[in-house]
């Protein structure tokens, strides 16, 4: 026999690449850990965040979809990921796994994270077509596809946390869905009987139909041999070709089977708190673990022993042993639109004293249990109002902020305040609150830099609220607080003063100053206040004192360049041009002399105009129905399109039509940073919709509208705001996302940052702009056919205006000299700047 | 391909004066330069005098500031094209290239206290607007 080969030529085997492993794989980068690592995963994807698999099908497109669930790529010299390999068996005397591709490998140390698998009971039929499982993208796939050939209703066996997810996906596809669940009520292990019929009422109410309290006899099959219909024990029948099982999971500890190493009484690879199994070269981490005989199905547990294995293979004594907190199992409900949260023991044995408020009328449902002498808090359900989750989460197992009675009733004590800093804020990442603080004292002042450097919030999401308040609370208590003031002389942020603007009817800017801000304004405060006034007053960008206000660019209508001279863009509405314009722009280049390129927005762009010039240039533009293209203002810019269904052999709407109406619609809107669009004519995505402040995405059914995507700086995918619109719906959508944009982001915010910093991020919009749930959607219509009607090309009113046209010269007192400093030289066939002046460093700033 | 937009072989000749176009031009004279009616209220304008480009800026009270119009973080002709404000009491304009705030009676600058550029003594008188080049 060899000795055991040394741990130098023999990598870390993890098997399984799910939610545990990608934590472990972050957990030993984090520690500066580089021995070889190789990966074995079942499933052909990467790990994705399976918390918020449901997420998958509200996007219509599956990348889309996907891109929603990626989790940050691990990418590692030392790390080696072998997607759609599956480990078969574990052979421990020789160290070695064998894999579904009949490789066979050795392995330094095994790190089990092979997660679970749905139990599927047996009852008859539980295998016909139609019956599925919810646990992959894979899985998931595969409901959306046999929902939409298989339309009208949808059945989900179990009424758990899962179930009720699974329940909001049929009802998202359009099926008209029930659940069955064998308990008495509701989501059994987190809630109590009250919560469970408070919750019952919401998810009635939300059209779901549920039959608790009754087991399912079979599932019978229709003439085509598929699911047909669900006979239930207490004598229902429900007709229907999707059945989703959802009755729980069960460890996937056949590897561990396999290899004899002892698994617990009801599953799971059995480990002490170390993630050790009897085997010193095994570890097992993750559902696929039972914890000295426990196993947990969320994810924060499966974190916790991913980091104990990190820190055990590097020697980090920093952490402990699995334990204390790692345990918690509180949840809380997405999706089904009702809040619902269990935390600690819902139903605990002893002496216990129990807080409930109810209220029948609004399905808000809420109890405390705590220890007798009232001092620590055990557990809690909320229904209907789960605003105080984060904080009462935190205090699992300590003090109570404020008497009981007082953090139930709606109005009541504000759980948050008062916390005590090992109060654990973030529980998928084991944050307490006294990490937030020191990082926060460390210089943090916003939310996403304060995710990542503690990484709260990264997870479920379900303490980002408490996250902001402790924030907040921070930089207050510090005098820290980030001042929303615009500049020295206004101490308003520009949302404040567009609604100052607005309410008080002002019409300049000098009025403005003079009665709400101090001193004579500078070039932060000025375009900021004529950007509202445009937008609110309307109005040509060079009347009267709305001149003197604007940049250089707004002020010349073009963009200022490196040495002084501009560049000019005619609009190409959707990037569609014909020959002739094409001929037109060539001719006005060449006769200009001025520098040409195709820019990233689909159109041209002219380098080197002296100001001089931009009158001549433009009368010729202008002649031959060219308009302007505001590349130079906080403006809508281009609506980018692809060819779309006119062309394209997968088209299937009129992409390149959509976008030209909608950039003939908002051309001219002027805004609190630019804006760009784009419109694909299928999922293909060649018009690059995802990356745009608002795109849209051809379906056979008609648009999806996404909104918040962001090239640039920090490069942001967009969000899918609705699906499948009509063409009128669509408009009147952009329409409204527009103003309210326009009315409430903060100055050179991109709509990306300011649906993050939006109170309730995409649902708020949601709510606003298709619900109406702020009364302005008509007033938003209004504003923008007010827009409409009154625009005009910017640079056709200046050339019919001398007064405007008085200052496009280089010198007041020597009109038709041209600027003797700008010069070029040739390079590839065009003109190039050349700087002259003495030489010194150029500062950008 | 028209080719006059691209300038004389050597680009520090001025083309109108056809002088190398750095270094000063020694005169005490006051020069007039232009209506003050033709400055806009809180904005600048450039003026040639003398091939020396000299950005004008009247203020919302009528005075008139006159600083080289030359942006010494960019090496560009353009601080008459910023907008025209205030920093606590100073009088400033920010280069419209790259934002650095100029005062507009002395040429320092508020961002970076190593740089100034030549501010320029300049009258009003019967309505004319007269600058001094050193
Ligand atoms: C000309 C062009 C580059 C080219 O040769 O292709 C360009 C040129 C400039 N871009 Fe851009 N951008 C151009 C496409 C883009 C794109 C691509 C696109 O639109 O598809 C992006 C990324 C997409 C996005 O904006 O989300 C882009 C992201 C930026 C940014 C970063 C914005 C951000 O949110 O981080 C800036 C800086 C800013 O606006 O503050 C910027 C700023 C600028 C400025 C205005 C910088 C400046 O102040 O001088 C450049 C001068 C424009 C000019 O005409 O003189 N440009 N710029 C493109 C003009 C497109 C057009 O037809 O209007
Ligand atoms: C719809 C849904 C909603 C959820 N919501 C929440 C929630 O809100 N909060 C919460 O805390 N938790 C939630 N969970 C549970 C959470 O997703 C899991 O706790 C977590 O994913 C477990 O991580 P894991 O790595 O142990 O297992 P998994 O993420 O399941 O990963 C295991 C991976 O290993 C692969 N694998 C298995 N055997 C092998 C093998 N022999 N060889 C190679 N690969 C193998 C599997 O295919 C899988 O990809 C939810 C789960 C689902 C399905
Ligand atoms: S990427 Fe930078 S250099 Fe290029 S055009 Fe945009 S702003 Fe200018
Ligand atoms: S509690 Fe889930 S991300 Fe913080």
């Amino acid at each position: 026999m060899t000795a055991a080969p040394s741990r130098q030529d023999r990598p870390l085997i993890v098997a399984g690449y799910g939610m545990a492993a990608h934590r472990l794989l972050t957990a030993l980068g984090d520690r500066g850990d580089t021995r070889p690592v190789v990966v074995f995963g079942e499933e052909p994807h990467p790990a994705y965040d399976r918390v918020h698999l449901s997420g998958y099908l509200e996007e219509g497109d599956p990348e889309q979809g996907a891109r929603r669930l990626r989790l940050p790529e691990i990418d590692a010299p030392n790390v080696t990921l072998r997607l759609g390999e599956r480990v078969t068996a574990v052979d421990r005397t020789a160290r070695t796994v064998t894999t579904s591709t009949g490789d066979t490998l050795g392995y330094e140390t095994l790190v089990l994270a092979t997660g679970s698998a749905p139990f599927v009971p047996p009852l008859p039929g539980h295998d016909l077509p139609g019956c599925f499982v919810y646990r992959t993208l894979d899985d998931l796939d595969a409901i959306r596809a046999h929902a939409q050939a298989n339309p009208g209703t949808g059945v989900v066996i179990g009424g758990g946390l899962l179930g009720l997810e699974a329940a909001g996906a049929l009802r998202g596809l359009g099926l008209d869905t029930h659940v069955v669940e064998l308990a008495p009520w509701l989501m059994p292990r987190q809630l109590d009987a009250g919560g469970g019929e408070a919750l019952r009422q919401h998810v009635e109410n939300l059209g779901v139909t549920v039959h608790a309290g009754t087991a399912t006899g079979e599932i019978r099959p229709g003439p085509d041999g598929a699911a047909a219909a669900l006979a239930l024990a207490d004598g229902t029948t429900v007709d229907t070709r999707t059945v989703v099982f959802s009755a729980g999971i069960r460890p996937r500890d056949e590897l561990a089977r396999q290899a004899g190493l002892p698994v617990a009484e009801r599953g799971g690879v059995l480990v002490d708190t170390h993630c050790r199994t009897e085997d010193p070269y095994v570890y097992a981490i993750g559902e696929c673990a039972a914890v000295e005989g426990t196993v947990y199905g969320l994810v924060a547990p499966g974190n916790a022993m991913a980091d104990v294995v990190a820190a055990r293979l590097t020697g980090d004594g920093t952490r402990g042993p699995f334990g204390g907190a790692d345990a918690d199992t509180s949840t809380r409900l997405k999706l089904l639109d009702v809040e619902v949260a269990g935390f600690g023991d819902p139903q605990p044995d002893g002496d216990v004293l129990d807080v409930t408020y109810a209220d029948p009328v609004t399905g808000v449902y809420k109890r405390l249990i705590l220890s007798d002498d009232a001092r620590t808090l055990l557990g809690g359900v909320l229904v209907g109002d789960g605003e105080a989750y984060p904080a009462l989460r935190a205090c699992l197992g300590g003090p109570l902020p404020d008497a009981p009675d007082k953090l139930l009733f709606p109005g009541g004590a504000d759980p948050g305040a008062g916390l005590p800093d090992e109060a654990r804020v973030c529980s998928c990442n084991n944050v307490t609150k006294a990490g937030i603080v020191a990082a926060i004292d460390a210089g943090t002042t916003a939310m996403p830099e304060l995710k990542a450097c503690t990484r709260a919030g990264a997870t479920c999401g379900s303490c980002v609220p408490l996250m902001k308040k402790i924030l907040d609370e921070r930089l207050t208590a510090t005098g820290r607080t980030v001042s929303h003031a615009l500049c020295e002389h206004f101490p308003h942020s520009r949302r404040e003063l567009y609604d100052i603007v607005a309410v008080r009817g002002i019409t300049t800017f000098s009025q403005v100053i003079a009665e709400h801000g101090s001193g004579r304004g500078c070039d932060i405060c000025k375009p900021a206040v004529a950007s509202i006034l445009a937008g609110l007053r309307g109005g040509h960008v060079l009347d009267g004192e709305a001149a003197t206000l604007q940049d250089t660019n707004d002020h010349f209508l073009a963009n200022l360049q490196k040495n002084g001279t501009y560049s000019v863009v005619p609009r190409v509405p959707g990037g569609e041009i014909t020959p002739e314009r094409l001929i037109v722009i060539g001719e006005v280049a060449r006769d200009f002399g001025l520098y040409t390129k195709i820019t990233g927005g689909q159109r041209i762009d002219m380098f080197g105009a002296r100001v001089d010039q931009l009158p001549a240039i433009w009368r010729r533009l202008v002649d031959a129905g060219f308009e302007s293209g505001h590349a130079y203002g906080k403006a809508l810019r281009t609506v980018k399109s692809c060819v779309g269904s006119t062309w394209c052999r997968y088209g299937v709407q009129d992409s390149a039509g959509l976008a030209v109406a909608l950039e003939l619609r908002y051309r001219g809107l002027r805004s609190p940073h630019k804006i760009k669009a784009a419109v694909s004519g299928c999922a293909r995505e060649c018009a690059e919709a995802n990356s745009k402040d608002f795109g849209v995405i051809a379906t056979e059914n008609g648009w999806n509208l996404l909104v918040g995507g962001n090239g640039g700086f920090r490069p942001r995918h967009a969000a899918t705001l609705a699906a499948d619109l009509t063409t009128e719906e669509l408009i009147r959508y952009v329409d409204r996302f527009l103003m309210y944009y326009i009315r409430t982001a903060d100055r050179l915010q991109r709509t990306a940052t300011w649906i993050e910093d939006l109170d309730g991020g995409l649902d708020h919009l949601r709510d606003v702009i298709i619900g109406d749930s702020l009364g302005i959607c008509a007033d938003l219509d209004a504003a923008m056919e007010r827009h409409i009607g009154d625009y005009t090309d910017e640079w056709a009113a200046t050339l019919a205006d001398p007064d405007k046209l008085r200052r496009f010269v280089s010198f007041v007192n020597a009109p038709g000299t041209p600027d003797p400093s700008i010069a070029f030289e040739v390079e590839r066939e065009q003109i190039k700047p050349v700087l002259i002046g003495p030489d010194l460093e150029v500062v950008r700033k | 391909m028209r080719t006059d937009a691209i300038l004389p072989a050597d680009p520090r000749v001025s083309r109108v004066t056809g002088r190398v176009h750095t270094g000063s031009i020694a005169t005490g004279d006051w020069l007039d330069v232009c209506h003050h009616a033709e400055l806009e209220p809180e904005r600048g304008a450039c003026a040639l005098v003398r091939g020396q480009q000299v950005a004008l800026f009247r203020t919302h009270d009528g005075t008139v500031h006159a600083l080289s119009n030359y942006d010494p973080f960019s090496g560009a002709y353009v601080l008459s094209r910023g907008i025209v404000g205030t920093r606590g009491d100073t009088p400033t304009v920010a280069s419209p290239m790259y934002k650095q705030v100029f005062d507009l009676r002395t040429g320092r600058c508020l961002d970076d206290p190593e740089v100034t550029v030549p501010a320029y003594p300049v009258r009003v008188r019967d309505g004319r607007v007269e600058v001094a080049l050193p």
